[in-house]
């Protein structure tokens, strides 16, 4: 079974006479354990498709079926107890403003349900610790860099053990320094996990640490290489 | 704080930590809710003094059963009643007694040249079971023609001075140009008819209102036999009285009517009746708005909770959390302002407006009601929007 298998996907935005498609026909499955980039022009579709594979879209035409559960018509409560299997690391980091590193990092947890408070505070540190935040696990996102932001944002994606993670433009903010150990802390994390990464991406510095690449243009898949 | 509530909610105590880390977000939403609390506390406030003016009316008297002239809607509008429906009254067996009161305005001219308008009580220096307990052991000394009892918390006039209005220290004033001797003195306050009140005799009364034919009461107060049904006496007086303009009530049912007509029918009570329910949409509009901004300001934040896996019931919870917090913080600030407007509002018109624990209580839970209705509304977009439209 393959994590994630997307078959004969078409999705539009809009309603009536401004009804525009955004995905054509797009057929892709992904290994497990393996490291996707989604690549492309502006406006080619990845981030629609990420956010179609990772349950924070509805499904219009098509399958994507994901961990084996189809989302096509999947109700609230399929898409909420999904959405808790996968971790996803957005563009503009996204953290909570008024919650500190480790309350941020704490939310993946508590979605699980309460659990014991001790053994989720030591599994919260310890993540930030791997991420190197270890010294600002108090500090508010208004306190800390870009980078360290997404270091933070990266801590909450992973410290639940997600199956798949989805990572949308990752490194869109940061500059160079920041961006590549970034993608290769995030592709390290999820390695030792054995965990799956999708990634969209503009930055062609990061694609070297690729298992494959899959270009989109215009909705549509136009190339599928596979590196590794 | 946050500690405590992380044990109380279990969980992070969210709307908590959003409400204070913006602090002067937070002042202007708990202005918003204490501002609204004190809109609807004040228009609450005159309302209850409408309705208390009302019900002290009824104090310097008391009685089983009360008979008024079938027109009379409140204490002072009716028709005076015929004398001989006191005797038929009487002529049931399981009436005890009976007893006209008489009631009218006159006008005291102070010494100022100020004019206040006195509710005048008129009641037989013998009939003491009718009396309440503010005149009923001075009751007996009205029988000196032209003697009263002054209410020393008239309106606009000096409460120690009349505190200290006793037999060896009268006071002389001119009521519908006859001279009038207050040999004492009872406290009962202004009202929205008058501006405070008078108790004589019922002779005193009838000299002050010469044109006010002998016998003929305003109201008439009936005390039933011991062991006997107060309903049951009502029925028959009334099938006795049939033919008579009058009507039969119990003292609690006539109070109760006449305070129903006076907040529905008079003017007054609708326009306050009126200015309550425009506070109350007022404060609800101002709650709404601080609740609905509120959600807006987070909603990317709440959207990345949605991405994470959480369901539409944590948010609410959240909503919930701060409604809780502003209503309790917004609510204190409002009770005391709206405290000092009491005391202003009362010295000012010498109303008895005063509050009650239920209104306080009762405004605190609206305030939490609506605090948690608005957030949950606007909440609702989270609940139907998908998570990647709201970044």
């Amino acid at each position: 079974m393959f994590p994630i298998e997307v078959t004969a996907l078409n999705h539009w935005f809009g309603e009536g006479e401004a009804r525009k498609q955004a995905i054509f026909d797009v057929n892709l499955t992904i290994d497990q354990g393996s490291l996707t980039i989604l690549v492309g022009p502006s406006g080619s579709g990845k981030t629609t498709l990420l956010t179609l594979m990772g349950c924070l879209r509805d499904v219009q035409d098509g399958s994507v079926r994901l961990l084996g559960t189809e989302l096509h018509g999947a109700g609230m409560s399929v898409l909420e107890a999904m959405r808790r299997r996968l971790g996803f690391i957005f563009q503009a980091h996204n953290l909570h403003e008024s919650l500190t590193a480790r309350q941020n990092v704490l939310t993946s947890l508590q979605v699980h349900g309460r659990g014991n408070p001790a053994r989720q505070a030591a599994a919260v540190e310890h993540m930030l610790g791997l991420v190197g935040l270890a010294d600002r696990i108090d500090y508010l996102p208004g306190n800390l860099s870009g980078g360290q932001k997404q270091r933070v944002a990266i801590a909450r994606a992973l410290v639940s053990n997600p199956d798949i993670i989805f990572a949308d433009e990752p490194t869109a903010a940061l500059d160079k320094e920041t961006a590549i150990p970034i993608v290769r802390m995030l592709k390290e994390l999820g390695q030792s996990r054995g965990t799956t990464t999708v990634m969209v991406t503009h930055d062609n510095r990061v694609l070297e640490l690729a298992d494959r690449i899959v270009t989109l243009e215009d909705g549509r898949i136009v190339k599928d290489e596979r590196l590794r | 704080m946050t500690h405590l509530l992380t044990l109380l909610l279990r969980r992070l105590p969210i709307g908590w930590l959003q409400l204070t880390h913006n602090r002067g977000r937070m002042a202007a939403a708990l202005a918003g809710v204490a501002f609204a609390n004190v809109l609807v506390l004040v228009q609450l406030g005159i309302l209850g003094a409408l309705n208390g003016t009302i019900a002290v009316a009824y104090a310097p008297f008391q009685g089983d059963i009360f008979i008024s002239a079938s027109d009379a809607n409140t204490l002072t509008d009716g028709s005076p009643l015929a004398r001989r429906v006191l005797y038929q009254a009487l002529s049931d067996p399981q009436v005890a007694a009976a007893a006209p009161l008489y009631l009218g305005n006159v006008e005291w001219t102070r010494q100022d040249g100020s004019i206040a308008e006195m509710t005048v009580y008129g009641l037989p220096v013998e009939a003491q079971r009718f009396a309440g307990p503010l005149i009923r052991d001075a009751l007996p000394t009205l029988s000196v023609p032209d003697t009263a009892l002054i209410d020393r918390g008239t309106r606009g006039a000096d409460a120690e001075a009349l505190a200290q209005v006793s037999p060896d220290t009268p006071l002389q004033f001119e009521a519908n140009g006859r001279t009038v001797t207050a040999t004492g003195n009872f406290a009962l306050g202004g009202s929205f008819n008058a501006d405070g009140s008078l108790a004589v005799s019922d002779q005193t009364f009838l000299r002050l209102f010469p044109n006010r034919i002998s016998g003929t009461p305003s109201h008439i107060l009936v005390d039933v036999a011991p062991g006997a049904d107060p309903a049951e006496v009502v029925a028959r007086l009334t099938e006795r009285l049939a033919s008579e303009p009058v009507q039969v009530r119990s003292l609690a049912t006539a109070k109760a009517d006449d305070l129903t007509y006076q907040t529905t029918q008079r003017p007054t009570g609708v326009i306050f009746g009126f200015s309550v329910a425009m506070a109350v949409v007022i404060g609800l509009v101002i709650v709404y708005q601080v609740l609905s901004t509120d959600v807006a300001d987070h909603l990317a934040e709440y959207a990345t909770f949605k991405a994470m896996g959480y369901p539409h019931r944590f948010f609410l919870s959240i909503v919930l959390e701060e409604s809780f917090i502003l209503g309790a913080l917004g609510f204190l600030p409002g009770l005391l302002v709206a405290l000092g407007l009491y005391q202003g509002v009362a010295a000012l018109t010498g109303l008895p407006i005063a509050m009650t624990v239920t209104r306080g209580v009762m405004v605190f839970i609206g305030t939490i009601i609506a605090c948690a209705a608005s957030g949950s509304l606007a909440a609702r977009r989270l609940r139907t929007a998908d998570p990647a439209e709201l970044f």
